[in-house]
């Protein structure tokens, strides 16, 4: 059947039945994973998942209804319970939801892929990874390893009552490394590159560029002596975020929080609220000079790179924080016009089934020209540096947060020294933003991807990015367990 | 509250069994010498409230097959949303294709076998959530908006119901299908002065939700923590409502009851070692109709009662049928899809009550904290299960076993299982809410000491 039969029809049947605005989402996904385990094959799946999802706003109040089956009969049948359900939501309903204008989208938009990681055979793909199982394994001393592989291809189709219509094909991959220690109670974990695998909107081309097999045995054998490393002591110190970390700390204490839906309370009952209110717009101070970030659909590679959001609002670039200063939020057609902006184009559905939420794009420290992060490493007299996130917590406003890496290293007179053990740092959000007085250059700035970004009920796992170049903090505390 | 009659044709545990035997003898025609097909589908629906008002309202009509097949000793593993024969063809060349090109498993012992027909279990299936609409869920969401309104507050939260067919075949004769449902309504609700509060409850039954209730609940807990102030981060004797006990429980569930977390080293859990206080018992039960029961899991075994922790003591563990084979055993029906390296997980846990009133725990506390529930709780050093989070939602300084006011947020850093060994007293009445992935029926319980490392601020 035509796509386009099925989104009229899906369409045509809101309206009639009532809907001021509809939209409809036609979503295909492809996803192939590989994990080894100790030199084992433990598992290879592929997953196929297709539906569609029509989402409607009557009197004011909206409603939204899929399905797995994609047929004519089935799009009137969703789109007449889709009206159903807004007009029970309209008993509650005392603001009415009010759209911001965009033009109508149109178009199609790609990930750029050099080689589909689908079109690989899978013995190659296995082979590659079973090799570099095998390579940790040649370290004495560990528990267990494991190794992961996944790609994952979305296809959508797009179409609003306004007359949009666009298509976009998605190539998400993550590969990584990771080896376990364990000593009676200690258990050290050491994961390359990033912990859960690195992972980018690219193709397979990303995969071979990790040369996973090549750093193996290093990974392996950090992971066993970290058991022998002494605990990170407890202090206030110099602290050097790796970009590896650095990544999670945008994520959690400046992308969460400049959601704006939750800034207007309607990811409360989940996720939480944050403590950067509209209010503060353009006059908090959030970070020190050297702060600036941004929110971009565009940037090449990121997991959060697209043509248009899910409202059919294109891909831009929002600026968040300049210079410290807090200017911006991530946004929709909904939440926008309520603080006087249009839509930053941050609405994004985890899949046919769940409707669009204000998600993170791609949320980037931007680089500061000077000092790549080895250069910073030898700027500082006396630090610790944090390597590869390995645990994370932040309160429901997105104030207290409670970071652990796999990896902290001391820090003297510019030269890295010795390996710590269970290293964690606290703080408060702003407190640390603006105790920052270091910023990598382009040098050593990279995207990261967040390939399990929880938000929404029913749940939904979003994809993620973060470009960042490494930066350094004054005065924090680590050492919390200690 | 009432609901309607119709029941989603979706959820037919006929048609979901018919559709898993179809996938294993397409697997089977296809070359497979073993295959499993695990079928779930049904209606799953939300309807999401935030300042007083109805602002997300979703349903979802989903089915989804997993196919998992041998070919000897080489295994793969395909997924579909697809019920059609061509759908299932696909899946099965799919899975097929795989098995074709992986390693052999030198242990692999082979999917399980039949052993028995499970009785099914009655409890898991409502015809009030069955029959319910988007107007039940309205309904429940203006109960608790109501309550809200009369004390002055906002509410917030989400009335969720699913019904679901699930069955599982397998080569080797096994056959079991049942149908299943479940709700959850929790709600939290905010006030002036940053008074939060937080109800919940779970039931097999939406029907049986008392939306007014929870929000009235809520809605004081609300009004009583307003201006909450500071207090320095430390070590103090705590009562943990029902929804931070469910914490607890999942963290251990996480990171120790499970078969393959023993072997590979990472988990605390040693037989008959003496892990929580005596007042502490932590069972599995699928068929416990207090719960959000179950008759098998996802291999089609049927659940067995674990004794996971008796009286603080380490009992019994979660085993799948890999892990159970290769500990020359039965599994205990507590398999999850495959693959599944993280290994088998109990889904169905209960902490027996005690004998004290919530008013009883808090009255044993000289100087401590009352603490509503956890957010964002992340393991810090696993094998100890060593977690952070923030406390949320009303947490209250109480003196000479009375309530004296709200504090700030707390963060913790805390070992669970030092913990659960400080557990003083278990509360008598016990709620079913949400675990990390099914029911946990769980009582408030009053722990000798707790180790707050921070707090947040106002602003």
């Amino acid at each position: 059947m035509p796509m386009r039969d099925l989104t009229s029809r899906a369409l045509d049947t809101a309206t009639a039945l009532g809907a001021a605005y509809a939209d409809v989402r036609v979503v295909r996904r492809l996803e192939e994973s590989i994990t080894i385990k100790s030199t084992r094959v433990e598992g290879v799946s592929s997953g196929e998942t297709e539906g569609f999802g029509v989402r409607v706003l009557v009197d004011g109040a909206w409603g939204f209804a899929a399905s797995h089956e994609i047929t004519t009969a089935e799009a009137d049948r969703v789109a007449a319970e889709a009206v159903r359900i807004a007009r029970a939501s309209a008993t509650t309903t005392r603001s009415r939801v009010v759209l911001d204008d965009r033009p109508p989208a149109a178009g199609r938009y790609a990930t750029p892929v050099a080689e589909d990681p689908f079109a690989i055979p899978l013995d190659r793909k296995i082979a590659a990874l079973l090799e570099a199982d095998r390579a940790m394994n040649s370290v004495k001393g560990l528990a267990w390893t494991e190794s992961m592989y996944s790609a994952q291809r979305e296809e959508k189709t797009f179409a609003a009552s306004d007359g949009s219509y666009t298509e976009q094909s998605f190539t998400h991959i993550g590969s990584g490394l990771e080896a376990n220690a364990i000593d009676g109670d200690e258990h050290q974990r050491r994961s390359y590159p990033d912990n859960g695998g690195l992972w980018a909107s690219a193709g397979y081309e990303f995969v071979r560029a990790m040369d996973l097999a090549g750093n193996a045995e290093r990974t392996a054998s950090e992971a066993v002596e970290l058991l022998s490393a002494p605990p990170l002591p407890a202090g206030t110190r110099t602290i050097l975020l790796h970009p590896s970390q650095l990544y999670m700390q945008v994520h959690e204490s400046c992308g969460h929080p400049t959601e704006l839906d939750r800034a207007f309370g309607t990811e409360a009952s989940y996720a939480g609220t944050s403590f950067l209110m509209p209010d503060m717009l353009g006059s908090f101070r959030y970070g020190s000079d050297l702060c600036d970030i941004v929110a971009d659909a565009t940037v090449p590679g990121g997991l959060g790179t697209f043509g248009w959001d899910d409202e059919g609002v294109a891909a831009q670039r929002v600026p968040l924080v300049q210079e410290g200063i807090f200017v911006g939020y991530l946004s929709s057609r909904e939440t926008a016009p309520r603080i006087g902006r249009q839509s930053g184009g941050a609405m994004r559905a985890d899949g046919w089934n769940r409707i669009p939420l204000i998600r993170m794009t791609n949320v980037n420290l931007l680089p500061k020209p000077g000092m790549s992060f080895e250069d910073i490493v030898a700027d500082t007299d006396d630090g610790l540096l944090f390597e590869t996130n390995r645990s994370w917590s932040i309160d429901d406003r997105r104030l207290n947060f409670q970071f652990g890496t796999e990896v902290v290293r001391e820090v003297k007179h510019g030269r890295l020294g010795r390996l710590y053990r269970n290293g964690t740092y606290t703080g408060i959000t702003y407190e640390l933003w603006r105790s920052m007085d270091a910023v990598g250059d382009e040098r050593s700035w990279r995207m990261w991807g967040t390939p399990n970004c929880g938000k929404g009920e029913p749940s939904q796992v979003g994809h993620v990015g973060h470009g960042v170049s490494g930066a350094r903090f004054r005065n924090v505390r680590v050492g919390v367990m200690s | 509250m009432s609901g309607s009659s119709r029941v989603p044709a979706a959820a037919d545990p006929e048609d979901a069994l018919r559709i898993a035997e179809e996938a294993v003898r397409l697997a089977v025609a296809a070359g497979a010498s073993e295959a499993e097909a695990l079928v779930a589908s049904g209606e799953s629906a939300l309807t999401r409230f935030a300042n007083s008002e109805i602002h997300q309202n979703v349903a979802s009509t989903e089915a989804f097959v997993n196919l998992r097949v041998a070919k000897g000793r080489r295994v793969g593993v395909a997924s579909s949303g697809r019920t059609d024969p061509e759908g299932l063809r696909a899946l099965a060349e799919r899975a097929a294709a795989i098995a074709a090109n992986v390693e052999e498993l030198d242990d692999w012992a082979g999917l399980p076998e039949p052993n028995g027909a499970p009785e099914p279990v009655v409890a898991a299936w409502s015809d009030g959530t069955g029959g319910a609409g988007p107007e039940l869920r309205a309904e429940g969401a203006r109960a608790v908006i109501a309550a809200a309104d009369a004390e002055g507050v906002a509410a917030y939260g989400s009335f969720s119901t699913d019904v679901e067919a699930h069955a599982v075949a397998n080569s080797k004769g096994i056959r079991v299908a049942e149908r299943r449902t479940t709700s959850q309504l929790l709600t939290v609700t905010m006030g002036p002065d940053n008074g939060t509060g937080y109800a919940e409850d779970c039931s097999v039954d939406a029907t049986r939700i008392d939306a007014a209730a929870l929000g009235l609940e809520a809605a004081q807990q609300a009004r009583a923590s307003a201006n909450p102030v500071d207090l320095p981060p430390g070590d103090y004797p705590v009562v943990l409502n029902h929804y931070a006990v469910v914490d607890l429980l999942d963290m251990l569930g996480y990171l120790g009851f499970s078969a393959l977390a023993v072997a590979e080293g990472r988990s605390f859990w040693e037989a008959g070692k003496q892990a929580a206080s005596p007042l502490v018992t932590v069972t599995d039960d699928g068929r416990d109709p207090d719960g959000l029961p179950m008759g098998f899991d996802a291999e089609g075994v049927a659940k067995q009662r674990l004794a996971l922790l008796d009286r603080g003591v380490c009992r019994d563990l979660a085993f799948d049928a890999q892990t159970a084979a290769r500990a020359g055993r039965r599994s205990t029906g507590h398999g999850l899809p495959a693959p599944n390296p993280w290994g088998p997980f109990p889904v169905n846990m209960s902490m027996a009550p005690g004998d004290a009133s919530l008013e009883e725990l808090i009255g044993g506390l000289d100087r401590g904290l009352l603490v509503t529930r956890f957010h964002y709780t992340n393991p810090v050093y696993p094998k100890r299960v060593v977690i952070t989070g923030m406390t949320r939602d009303g947490t209250f300084l109480v003196e000479g076993g009375k309530i004296v006011g709200p504090v700030r947020n707390l963060r913790f850093t805390m070992s669970y299982l030092d913990a659960l060994a400080g557990v003083e007293a278990v509360g008598r009445d016990r709620r079913t809410l949400r675990g990390m992935l099914g029911g946990c029926t769980v009582p408030a319980v009053r722990l000798s000491s707790f180790s707050f490392t921070g707090a947040t601020r106002a602003g």
